[in-house]
């Protein structure tokens, strides 16, 4: 059997059971008892701030007080009238950014009501009932196609097909789900909740889901527009920026959303290779993922660099400090320089940098971190728009809610510039696009 | 440590913490694990005449409750005691023998007719027990079989009763009142005139705590149906003290000795009932709720609080009394308004709410969650400080005599002055 210290890249580092158990629910559902609990602590706030914070605007005073009335299932459904992957949101999103950051217990007792755990116990209560909550109307006649089923595309598709079109969805990958199911480390959503949800989203009826169907590879943006009455692109970033380092190429390095999407794809961890010493460049939540994954696979050390200072990471504070408490060495303002070894990677060489006002400066001393593994979190790109679509920063450019300078095509996700790249706004961007594509085909 | 040593009607106890005729002091093994805790006294759970009634025998408590599952309130349907009269009496007598220091007052309730009481007065007086506290008060069972509420409701039987155990017993009579009236005055007064040495109040209150929603019968159920039960517990202590305060200050009961209970649970509790006027107190739900331990907190908590005020327990009993008035004596030159401290405010915006929603729109809601009161709209009515999760963040400020208050437009007078003498009163006396 392999140890955390066994040299190299190999799997089983550690025993089966350590590995599942590292790997289990980081936040257990909460029982009847505690949801009542952590709900009783919700001050029921005036044009609550949490809602403000929320990208789908989730009316989270309400689904709480319907726990404390006892109701989950009602919850729920305040839920899921915003949103409709609140399954998912409620296990990966940022809350301490995002609605908990805003609670006002945040501000006044550093504890803010446990929101995302409550929206997780409303929404598997209802989930786990059976049923779907949803009905469609009257059909349209109308389709739609809509380009990637992540969390946008679904989003968006839901919608529609709720209002009685008849949606396409076509996805480049082999599963639907996006990042839900190939991104997002594995701990925040186990036992297979991403292809659950999907599952559960798509008895509302009147969606097919294409796999295998890549825009630019098997499909086309024109023969898309040819055959539908809209289009919907929420396809997210395709294109992995590089590392422009010497030695990026040699053995062992990889992308860090190749390593996770992996992973996530992988039913047994203990047979999941993963190195000794691990280096993870990136100051994201990709960056996190791939860091805090590796260590619980038994990596001996992990660290995650970035270049920039620590109020640069894009990562939360409270992802850093998860990532510190699993074992994972944060290092910041050191950027790679090369990446040394005789074929397979040996060591990164890093310079350290300081921020300055004219933008990142390398101060010119250098260190090297032994590594047998490293991935490269530094940010996913478009990869090419389709079509002759305006682009605005490497992605596609919209106005409103979701079109694009191409009429009759809307967009929204991480393809889209604006927003965070997070699973919240994207279901926020999907909904939101749909609404619109509905009213221009009904007007 | 302040002395707590407590003399009531004569009767000595260590403190003034009686545990209240209820199921915690229905038998021997309980009141010496009361005893050995620490409590100052038992009044024993209520003897009647053999036969012994029963009980049922499916659930008889019903609870309402508060965040994480804490007891605000408990009803019950549990009778008096269901055990042989001679049993109760020869533990009675066993545990006053063992714990002379203590109270012991023994909770009686007999048909409404002389003799029965002729008939048990003198074994209980056998017993060496303190005293007797009649019980008019149990709202169920009992009272359908013309005792409990049904004699405490009628102000006449009140006083025939006293005056029969008066007439035949030594000992001192507390009698026990039902909540269950309109008018606490008149019951006590009766207790009064038949001679009674103290009341103690409130018994239970007559409830239905909540009724199940898929077999639609009240709760506690048994088989399919329920019935109303005594509701106490910290739910029912402003009624209690309401009533207590009510006999305290009656001129016709006003130093009529009071036996205080209605959801006693920390000393607090207890220093707000002896404020208005109870020479002891006597406690059920706390205990039964977090068992007998509580009694260190009551006693240090009261003992530590009437150190710091540097006052005798005895000092504390009826302090608050003269202060209890009528509505018409309150003075309407006392304006306040209401202040809000923008330092500890955690902008819930609860108080923007239940102003703006349901008072008098005294409150703006400014950019940045910036929450002010508008002084012109502000009547002091304390909704927003009653709301706002933040202890002292919102507070009532006086305005000092002489100034304008901007909501009515006219200067604040100086002294006092209320309805009695208000001009829209059509009973108004003039003013001298």
């Amino acid at each position: 059997m392999s140890t955390p210290q066994t040299p190299g890249i190999v799997a089983g580092r550690l025993a089966p059971a350590t590995i599942a158990e590292n790997f289990a629910d980081i936040h257990p559902l909460l029982d009847a008892h505690e949801a009542r609990v952590a709900a009783d602590r919700c001050y029921f706030c005036h044009d609550a701030p949490c809602v403000t914070a929320c990208p789908t605007e989730i009316d989270i005073p309400l689904f709480i007080r319907q726990i404390q009335a006892g109701q989950p299932q009602a919850a729920a459904r305040t839920i899921f009238d915003q949103n409709i992957l609140g399954g998912m949101c409620a296990r990966v999103c940022p809350t301490e950014t995002l609605c908990e950051g805003a609670c006002v217990r945040e501000a006044a007792e550093g504890k803010p009501v446990e929101i995302g755990r409550l929206q997780r116990h409303a929404t598997d209560t209802l989930m786990a009932a059976g049923g779907h909550p949803y009905a469609r109307a009257e059909p349209t006649g109308k389709r739609v196609a809509v380009v990637g089923a992540g969390p946008a595309g679904l989003a968006c598709a839901h919608r529609l097909a709720m209002h009685g079109h008849d949606v396409v969805v076509y996805e480049a990958r082999e599963k639907p789900g996006g990042l839900d199911e190939y991104g997002i480390a594995a701990y925040k959503t186990p036992g297979g909740f991403a292809q659950d949800e999907v599952a559960w989203l798509l008895r509302i009826g009147g969606i097919e889901i294409r796999t295998g169907q890549a825009i630019g590879r098997d499909i086309t943006l024109e023969g898309l527009r040819a055959e539908h009455d809209a289009v919907f692109l929420g396809m997210g970033l395709g294109g992995v920026n590089a590392l422009r380092a010497e030695g990026e190429d040699r053995d062992g390095v990889r992308d860090a959303v190749d390593f996770i999407a992996e992973l996530r794809q992988t039913d047994d961890l203990s047979v999941l290779p993963v190195g000794r010493h691990v280096v993870v460049i990136g100051g994201g939540m990709t960056a996190v993922d791939a860091a805090v994954q590796s260590k619980l696979l038994g990596a001996e050390h992990v660290a995650m660099v970035y270049r920039r200072g620590p109020g640069r990471l894009s990562a939360s504070a409270h992802e850093i400090a998860h990532a510190q408490t699993a074992g994972v060495r944060v290092i910041t303002n050191a950027s790679p320089v090369a990446v040394h070894g005789n074929g397979a990677v040996r060591e990164v060489e890093f310079a350290y940098t300081e921020d300055t006002p004219d933008g990142l400066r390398p101060t010119g001393q250098t260190f090297r971190l032994p590594a047998d593994q490293v991935f490269k979190a530094i940010g996913q790109t478009l990869d090419g728009a389709p079509g002759d679509l305006e682009v605005d920063g490497g992605k596609i450019a919209v106005t409103g809610a979701g079109r694009t300078s191409v009429p009759g095509v809307w967009a929204g996700g991480d393809c889209t510039a604006g927003g965070e790249d997070l699973t919240v706004t994207a279901v926020a961007q999907g909904r939101d696009a749909a609404e619109d594509i509905h009213a221009a085909l009904t007007a | 440590m302040a002395n707590l040593a407590s003399e009531f009607l004569g009767i000595r106890s260590p403190n003034p913490f009686w545990l209240a005729s209820a199921p915690p002091t229905d038998k021997e093994y309980n009141v010496v694990r009361a005893f050995r805790a620490g409590w100052g006294g038992v009044v024993w759970k209520t003897l009647g005449l053999d036969p012994h009634v029963v009980n049922v025998n499916g659930p008889r408590y019903g609870v309402v409750y508060g965040a994480d599952r804490r007891v605000l309130g408990i009803n019950n349907i549990e009778l008096i005691t269901d055990r042989p009269l001679e049993v109760n009496l020869r533990e009675i007598k066993a545990v006053k023998r063992a714990w002379p220091d203590r109270a012991m007052v023994v909770s009686l309730m007999v048909p409404c007719d002389e003799d029965s009481w002729k008939t048990i007065l003198p074994l209980v007086e056998d017993t060496g027990a303190d005293g007797i506290e009649l019980n008019f008060g149990c709202p169920h069972g009992m009272s359908e079989r013309g005792m409990g509420a049904a004699v405490g409701q009628v102000p006449e039987y009140i006083e025939m009763v006293a005056r029969w155990c008066k007439k035949h017993t030594r000992m001192p009579v507390i009698v026990k009142l039902t909540p269950n009236i309109t008018d606490i005055r008149f019951p006590a007064r009766a207790a009064r005139a038949g001679g009674a040495d103290a009341v103690s109040l409130i018994n239970t209150v007559s409830s239905i705590t909540s009724v199940n929603l898929d077999s639609f019968s009240p709760e506690p159920m048994i088989d399919g149906k329920g019935t109303h039960g005594g509701y106490c517990g910290p739910a029912v202590k402003p009624i209690a003290l309401n009533m207590v305060a009510e006999i305290a200050r009656d001129a016709e009961t006003r130093g009529l000795p009071i036996s205080g209970i209605g959801g006693v649970t920390t000393w607090r509790d207890a220093a707000e009932f002896m404020a208005l006027g109870a020479g002891n107190v006597q406690v059920c739900t706390a205990a039964m709720t977090y068992g007998f331990g509580i009694i260190k907190e009551l006693t240090a908590g009261l003992s530590l609080y009437l150190d710091d005020k540097g006052m005798a327990l005895s000092d504390l009993v009826g302090r608050a009394v003269p202060n209890v008035t009528d509505w018409q004596y309150l003075n309407l030159n006392y304006v306040t308004k209401a202040r809000i401290d923008q330092d500890s405010c955690i902008k819930c915006g609860r108080c923007y709410a239940a102003c703006e929603d349901t008072s008098h729109q005294a409150i703006a809601m400014k950019p940045g969650r910036v929450f002010e009161v508008i002084d012109a709209e502000c009547v002091a009515c304390n909704l927003c400080v009653d709301v706002c999760p933040v202890e002292d963040c919102i507070t009532m400020e006086r305005l000092a005599p002489g100034t304008l208050d901007p909501r009515t437009g006219q200067v604040v007078g100086d002294g006092h002055a209320d309805w009695t003498t208000h001009p829209n009163n059509p009973m108004s006396r003039a003013a001298e």
